[in-house]
């Protein structure tokens, strides 16, 4: 194995290794810590959500029972629950967490390129955060608005959390921005900038790719939400008129005039489409890397699959007022936007083909991570399909705010990133620990969690052709929902409870294999990119020892013909690989 | 940089020819361009910078155009009087001249830092922080005028659309904010040019003063847009 000495970078800096515990694990500027310190607090705060979102279920599925949850507590709830899923779990454990943890070592880089401001990063996280939660405390609670915070009710008088816990849902999500604007500008100027020899970009695993564009998306997305929150704090601290229109509230005029509402689900879903992208491409770079490895097989089609993020990437920012059909804009703007979002479908069943195709014919290895690969793809075909239903005008009209667009958007941006979270959790688990989580659990947590899931979701498509509304606390006598509706309910809220209680054996094992899970040793799942090739393991501050990894080739040398072993790790020069007969031709890595 | 590198292969071919060799090219590996790290992430960060305020400039043209109410004529607005005869846009126009100026003082500071003229790039530096203080005075003037003296408020005020003075206090706001943050910004880089902290801990290296200025041309280019979208219009 062949290292360069580091005097060949441009930009090495000398290594201070932390010495006492609090500059190791709190106030550390190293991306590995702060990737763990990311993750956890992500899923702390995940697991708030999963408390809320089972209290709106047992309110749903057996109504008139629970006296505790009222009609503010519930939609306090629903808003909470999706804010808190979407941007402070998903967008913190998949940037936050895999991405700072992934990329320095993916990329053969010693760190990110500016620590410090990487560790700021996640202390103002924590913070957005605090400040999330401390809503719970305040007198009227937090906001119960719904999670895309439309106005005008978000600050009426009336609608839950007006007075005091908007005013801290924006200001918790401007530190998020801040915090996520400090870690993506490190992202992305890493992968950029701070790739070892022989690593460029189109050797990079395409996990780092997945994060790399989330991340661009991210960069230029959020600015959105940060102008849109601060015109919101003041319409509602300061008294402007952004996007209040004059309007009869409680039978009294308001003192608003003149403001659009329109022009905040603009702005929100300029934010927000990209948004579902900054998930969904680390999930599918991600997936993408899995797949690999444990079908032991090159990733089909690897430049398709860049070109396809990238693209994707770039069409996210014209789709986003499919979200908008049903709130009165030009039928024309429907009709582009419509037409932009069936486009993205192509690259996106374009990348669900290649796994599919990678899988072929592979030498599947049905570990825990595969099996959340395979429940991955087929949720998000899943999701994906229903997708097209709500891309198209016409359809999407009677369906939207019904049940049929819970279930299409927990199956595509709800189950399946987190399908893809759970895998590299069981695949990278080895790598942050050293030990291996134990597999009969991970076993019995996948199918419970993927049957599980199924017997919430399904339901609510049928539900929602009924047409039964969503965000309703509790559904009444309505004539054209049958009582066999209710049953359904019911039983959506049993799954729900199942598959939360059986989170908890996910969260045992990963505390449990911590001391007492199998020793991995370096290298597991004989895995070729330069994460699984550190002298330690876990990896120690610097990551590469005195010297920096040098990359011969892709990252997806996986069973080439002739070669000895069924992988070449990356950094594995031609002339260094066994062969085992003379059909050897150097593997993929020698023409990319 | 490259003269130290060993020659050693790692396997890159030559540079296919066509628009294949510029993804070949551009992709190539350890760095995309060929910059410091701080400078790449400035840019960077101006992009994402650039998202902020063409979202707050967009807002306001909605909601100028949403507003049921007719807007003021800033020009009327934003008029100062000089011995009884008012002149349009008249402390407008001495601001943005001021704000020009100092990007002007500032692009002759990176040039004497690339001179390695430790003094001349010190006192340009804090001409441009003085000049950029300046004009945040008489921003703070133009806001005093207009809440004391006009009667303007973010939630109204007696010319007109409520809009007006909302957009005005939020988007002038945000852009003191940047140019308050780039003073400061400048007095400290111009310190540790001035103390030889880059001397130092980084060779000698004066590349900060030039990513400081990226950062100072940016807030005067947004002024710009916003003087042309706010007071022009």
């Amino acid at each position: 194995m062949a290292y360069v000495a580091i005097a060949d970078r441009d930009h090495e800096q000398p290594m201070h290794e932390p010495r006492s515990f609090v500059t190791k694990y709190i106030w550390s500027q190293d991306h590995k810590v702060i990737a763990i310190q990311y993750s956890l607090t992500a899923i702390a705060i995940g697991l708030v959500a999963l408390v809320l979102s089972l209290a709106m279920r047992l309110q749903l599925g057996f109504p008139d029972t629970l006296s505790f949850i009222t009609p503010d507590q519930y939609y306090q709830a629903i808003t909470l629950h999706g804010m808190i899923m979407v941007i402070y779990l998903l967008t913190a454990i998949l940037l936050g967490g895999f991405g700072n943890y992934l990329i320095p070592l993916m990329i053969g880089a010693r760190d990110m390129v500016f620590p410090y401001m990487n560790m700021l990063s996640y202390w103002v996280y924590l913070l957005s955060v605090l400040v999330l939660c401390s809503s719970f405390f305040i007198t009227g609670g937090p906001t119960g608005a719904g999670w895309t915070l439309y106005p005008p009710q978000v600050i009426l008088p009336g609608t839950p959390g007006s007075d005091g816990g908007i005013v801290l849902m924006l200001l918790s999500l401007v530190l998020f921005i801040v915090a996520f604007t400090m870690g993506g500008l490190n992202y992305v100027t890493t992968v950029l900038q701070a790739r070892c020899r022989g690593m460029t970009m189109m050797r990079m695993p395409l996990s780092v790719w997945g994060i790399f564009v989330a991340t661009i998306l991210g960069l230029l997305a959020f600015p959105a939400l940060l102008v849109a929150c601060i015109m919101l704090l003041l319409d509602s601290v300061l008294g402007t008129s952004f996007f209040m229109p004059a309007l009869l509230s409680m039978g009294e005029v308001s003192e608003h005039t003149g403001g659009s509402p329109i022009l905040f689900q603009h702005l929100f879903w300029f934010f927000g489409h990209p948004e579902v992208y900054i998930v969904a491409l680390p999930a599918f770079g991600i997936i993408s890397d899995l797949v690999s490895v444990h079908a032991r097989k090159n990733i089909f089609g690897y430049r398709m699959m860049v070109w396809a993020i990238l693209i994707i990437g770039g069409i996210s920012f014209i789709v986003w007022a499919h979200h908008m059909y049903v709130s009165g804009m030009n039928p024309y703007f429907s009709f582009f936007f419509a037409t932009t979002t069936l486009i993205i479908a192509i690259p996106t069943a374009l990348k669900v083909y290649n796994w599919v195709l990678t899988l072929w014919r592979g030498d599947i290895h049905m570990t825990v991570p595969m099996l959340f690969v395979i429940g991955f793809i087929f949720t998000f075909i899943n999701g994906g399909i229903t997708g097209l239903f709500l891309g198209n005008v016409v359809v999407d009209m009677p369906l939207s705010d019904t049940y049929f667009v819970v279930g299409h958007f927990h199956m595509v941006m709800g189950v399946s990133p987190i399908l893809v979270i759970f895998g590299a959790i069981y695949h990278w688990y080895p790598k942050i620990t050293g030990r291996m989580l134990n597999d009969r659990l991970g076993r019995i947590h996948f199918w419970a969690t993927l049957f599980g899931t199924y017997a919430i979701y399904l339901p609510m498509h049928y539900l929602g052709i009924l047409g039964l509304p969503r965000r309703y606390y509790t559904m009444g006598d309505t004539s054209f929902i049958p009582d066999s509706a209710q049953v359904m309910n019911a039983g959506i809220s049993v799954a729900a409870l199942f598959v939360s209680l059986v989170q908890l054996i996910f969260l045992f094992n990963l505390f449990w294999s911590r001391t007492h899970g199998k020793p991995s040793g370096s290298n597991p799942w004989k895995a070729t990119t330069l994460e699984w090739q550190t002298p330690q393991t876990p990896p120690k501050h610097g990551n590469w020892g005195p010297d920096l990894p040098l990359v011969y080739r892709w990252a997806y040398d996986y069973s080439v013909p002739g070669a000895a072993q069924d992988y070449i790790p990356q950094t594995m020069a031609p002339e260094d690989v066994p062969t085992s007969d003379a059909s050897y031709h150097g593997g993929e890595g020698e023409h990319s | 940089m490259t003269e130290e590198t060993p020659a050693i292969s790692t396997g890159i071919g030559a540079d296919p020819s066509g628009l294949k060799g510029v993804v070949t090219d551009w992709s190539h590996d350890r760095q995309a361009f060929q910059v410091p790290w701080g400078k790449a992430m400035m840019w960077i960060f101006l992009l994402s910078d650039t998202f902020i305020f063409s979202c707050f400039l967009l807002s306001y043209m909605n909601v100028r155009m949403t507003t049921t109410v007719a807007w003021p004529n800033p020009s009327e607005v934003f008029a100062l009087s000089f011995g009884g005869q008012p002149i349009p846009l008249i402390l407008i126009a001495i601001m943005t001249f001021v704000l020009i100026t100092s990007s002007g003082t500032m692009a002759l500071a990176v040039n004497y830092g690339y001179r390695k003229d430790k003094k001349k790039t010190v006192l340009l530096m804090l001409a441009t922080a003085a000049l950029g203080a300046t004009f945040v005075g008489m921003q703070a003037f133009e806001w005093t005028k207009l809440i004391v003296d006009e009667g303007v408020r973010p939630w109204g005020n007696p010319m007109g659309a409520a809009q007006f003075g909302s957009s005005f206090f939020m988007i002038t706001g945000f852009h003191g904010l940047h140019v308050t943050a780039g003073v400061i910004y400048l007095i400290v880089t111009a310190t540790r040019v001035g103390t030889g902290y880059y001397d130092r801990h980084r060779g000698g290296n004066y590349e900060m003063v030039e990513i400081t200025g990226l950062y100072w041309h940016f807030v005067d280019l947004v002024w710009v847009f916003i003087f042309a979208f706010f007071y022009l219009w």
